[in-house]
């Protein structure tokens, strides 16, 4: 499991070194990029900042384990928990944020003053589990746009260009869909397929197509209508080139302004699964849901909640920013002459 | 004489009605010769530019090509040819330009690149050498500072300018055939004169021959070579342009020339053709123009007048002009 992971952070990296390339060599993304860079600097350093938490989650080895377990030995740990050393890093239950004595009795800490957000119940630091629920975030967010955006768009296109029986059949489907309460076809789905990171992306993606597919439809049908395509065919070109060159980049601004909305709807949807009991293992969700009975406690136990709280609200911000800073540079119409 | 470059024979184009299928184009037939202008005139709805996009195959749903129709472009039916034979003659051999240069470019794209995708398109060159091209495109059709103007998107560029972007993308491939649907209707009186020069300009250097359509005997005198005056889908007159402007026979092109404002008829009352175009599905059964014409006779109503040659050069469709040129 671990070694896949791996491979796909090498080639995440390689992919997006390439993707760099080429795209420095095209003065237009340069410019859009330096463009973005000034407009969102904290917002981009924030999400580069997640993305390398991510990304040092994602590797691991095994090996170098401290202490003589011989489980513990055997399994693979990432760069984060080479980082923050786990193991060595708990106390035996919650200790309040840079505290020198445990919260409920009053003993000295083993590492005193040392844990920014305190500890949870079993002792973990919170920034350690903050940190671990970045690459579950990204993963539900990023991974399940993945499948929602080609899945929309292939649908909702061809529906908007070809019109009759494919519209048809495409309208039935949506409609279907969307019938079914979101919720409980989420649940149903998880229950069959499983609990796995890879599982829930899907069921998201399955449950949440159907928004952006009505919208590229009816930005596809206006388009279709459009006299630069009248003017396309009058030139010969053929029905996958103007989807190409002409619908998609004309919703081009749709598509990353949709990206960055199921993103963090996503990320956000994944803390109401994880309320329900089917969210994924370490992800915010959980840590929040966990915090519910820790607010009713006296003295209240807010580090938990905090932690969680502020990486999933950074986290949606930044790309929030970011995805609409990105709209207005990417759409020439609302692009301002001069700059 | 050898054959015309482009011959539409009895086209008929209809469109579902209530009761059955509506003819909106019916028995139309022009010829071009090879670098000719022939000018299409008529008012809007009349079906000139529906005859233009039939000749492209570019028909809008649910309209259709009755099987009597025959366009031949060059000796080929074009009615016969496969969907990649007609792509490319499109944007190939035959060329057109739009009415409105200001949403027939992509917003999204530089100009410079949807001329280049156009050349790309018909012709197997690097992309250094089409872009090249294009340039030199851009000079031909006398875009300043072409250079620079590849990168700019349609936005930065004037009605005047974006419409000699299309003109380069439709001249291209260098094209027999130029079809030009009122290609100066949406741009102000200076700019027209300009793009209307253009266009005899290029047509006089590269033999391109052109179908203007419009509705404008502005136009029509600057550039046609011969004109073709369409009256609700049919064509009612056609001859050269110093015939049909100078001697026009059928009553409904007499009475659109008397209604062009002129500076010596200043301070009199304009004239105008009484009663309005009636709608497809509502012509009358034998002349269209029966109701409107000054005058019409009884035949008008019943019989569909034939051509009637009034020179070598002009014919009419009119029972009148029948009657006066066999008198």
């Amino acid at each position: 499991m671990s070694s896949l992971s791996n491979i796909l952070v090498v080639l995440l990296l390689a992919g997006s070194i390439w993707f760099a390339r080429v795209v420095s060599r095209d003065r237009y993304w340069c410019e859009n990029a330096s463009q973005l860079w000034r407009r969102r600097p904290i917002a981009l350093i924030a999400l580069a900042l997640f993305v390398g938490i991510g990304l040092m989650d994602s590797i691991g080895w095994v090996g170098g384990t401290p202490g003589d377990d011989d489980v513990a030995a055997l399994r693979s740990r990432t760069l984060i928990d080479r980082l923050f050393q786990p193991e060595r890093f708990t106390e035996a239950s919650y200790s309040a944020p840079l505290a020198s004595v445990s919260f409920y009795g009053g003993q000295p800490l083993k590492h005193p003053g040392k844990h920014l957000l305190g500890t949870d119940i079993l002792g973990r630091d919170v920034v350690y589990r903050t940190a671990k629920g970045v690459r579950v975030a990204l993963l539900i967010g990023g991974f399940t746009s993945l499948i929602v955006i080609p899945i929309a768009l292939l649908f909702g296109v061809s529906a908007g260009y070809f019109g009759k029986r494919i519209d048809d059949a495409v309208f039935f489907l949506m409609t279907v869909l969307a019938s079914v309460p979101s919720l409980l076809l989420l649940i149903a789905l998880v229950m069959v397929m499983g609990r796995g990171t890879l599982q829930v992306c899907v069921a998201l993606g399955i449950t949440g197509w159907v928004h952006f597919c009505r919208i590229a439809r009816g930005e596809t049908l206006k388009l279709r209508e459009a006299e630069f395509v009248d003017a396309a065919r009058a030139l010969g070109v053929s029905d996958l080139t103007i989807i190409r060159r002409h619908v998609l980049p004309n919703i081009a601004h749709l598509i990353i302004i949709t990206f960055a909305l199921s993103f963090t709807g996503l990320v956000l949807a994944e803390t109401i699964l994880s309320y329900l009991g089917i969210g994924l293992e370490g992800s915010w969700g959980q840590m929040i849901d966990q915090a519910r009975n820790e607010l009713s406690r006296t003295p209240i136990i807010w580090w938990n909640l905090t932690g969680a709280s502020l990486g999933l609200f950074a986290l949606v911000l930044a790309v929030n920013m970011i995805a609409d800073a990105l709209r207005d540079i990417i759409d020439p119409r609302t692009r301002r002459e001069g700059q | 004489m050898s054959t015309p470059l482009l011959a539409v024979e009895n086209l008929a184009l209809t469109f579902p009605g209530e009761a059955g299928r509506i003819a909106v184009v019916d028995k139309v037939s022009l010829t071009i010769e090879r670098g000719e202008t022939l000018a299409l005139v008529g008012e809007s709805g009349c079906g000139k530019s529906l005859t233009a996009l039939a000749i492209m195959r570019l028909l809008p749903k649910p309209g259709r090509i009755e099987a009597s129709s025959r366009i031949e472009f060059d000796g080929r039916n074009l009615l016969e040819l496969s969907v990649p034979e007609m792509r490319s003659i499109r944007g190939g051999a035959i060329g057109m330009i739009f009415q409105e240069p200001m949403t027939s470019l992509n917003p999204v794209t530089s100009v410079g690149r949807q001329v280049l995708e156009a050349v790309l398109l018909h012709e197997k060159v690097s992309r250094r050498a089409a872009r090249e091209r294009v340039i030199e495109l851009f000079q031909m059709v006398g875009i300043p500072d072409a250079r620079t103007r590849f990168d700019a998107y349609p936005h930065q560029l004037s009605g005047g300018l974006k419409q000699r972007v299309m003109i380069a993308t439709a001249m291209a491939m260098r094209p027999r055939l130029l079809i030009a649907d009122e290609p100066t209707t949406a741009l102000d009186a200076t700019i027209r004169a300009q793009i209307l020069e253009l266009l005899r300009q290029l047509s006089a250097t590269t033999g391109t021959a052109v179908l203007l359509i419009t509705h404008d005997f502005g136009v029509v005198n600057e550039i046609a070579d011969r004109v073709a005056v369409m009256y609700a889908g049919m064509i009612v007159e056609e001859g050269s342009r110093r015939d049909l402007l100078g001697q026009p026979r059928h009553p409904y092109a007499q009475g659109l020339l008397k209604s062009i404002p002129r500076p010596e008829a200043r301070g009199r009352r304009l004239e105008e053709i009484k009663g309005v175009v009636p709608r497809p599905g509502r012509w009358p059964p034998a002349c269209r123009f029966a109701q409107r014409c000054p005058s019409a006779f009884e035949r008008c109503q019943v019989e569909l007048p034939q051509r009637t040659a009034v020179s070598p050069s002009q014919g009419a469709w009119c029972h009148l002009v029948e009657y006066e040129v066999h008198a």
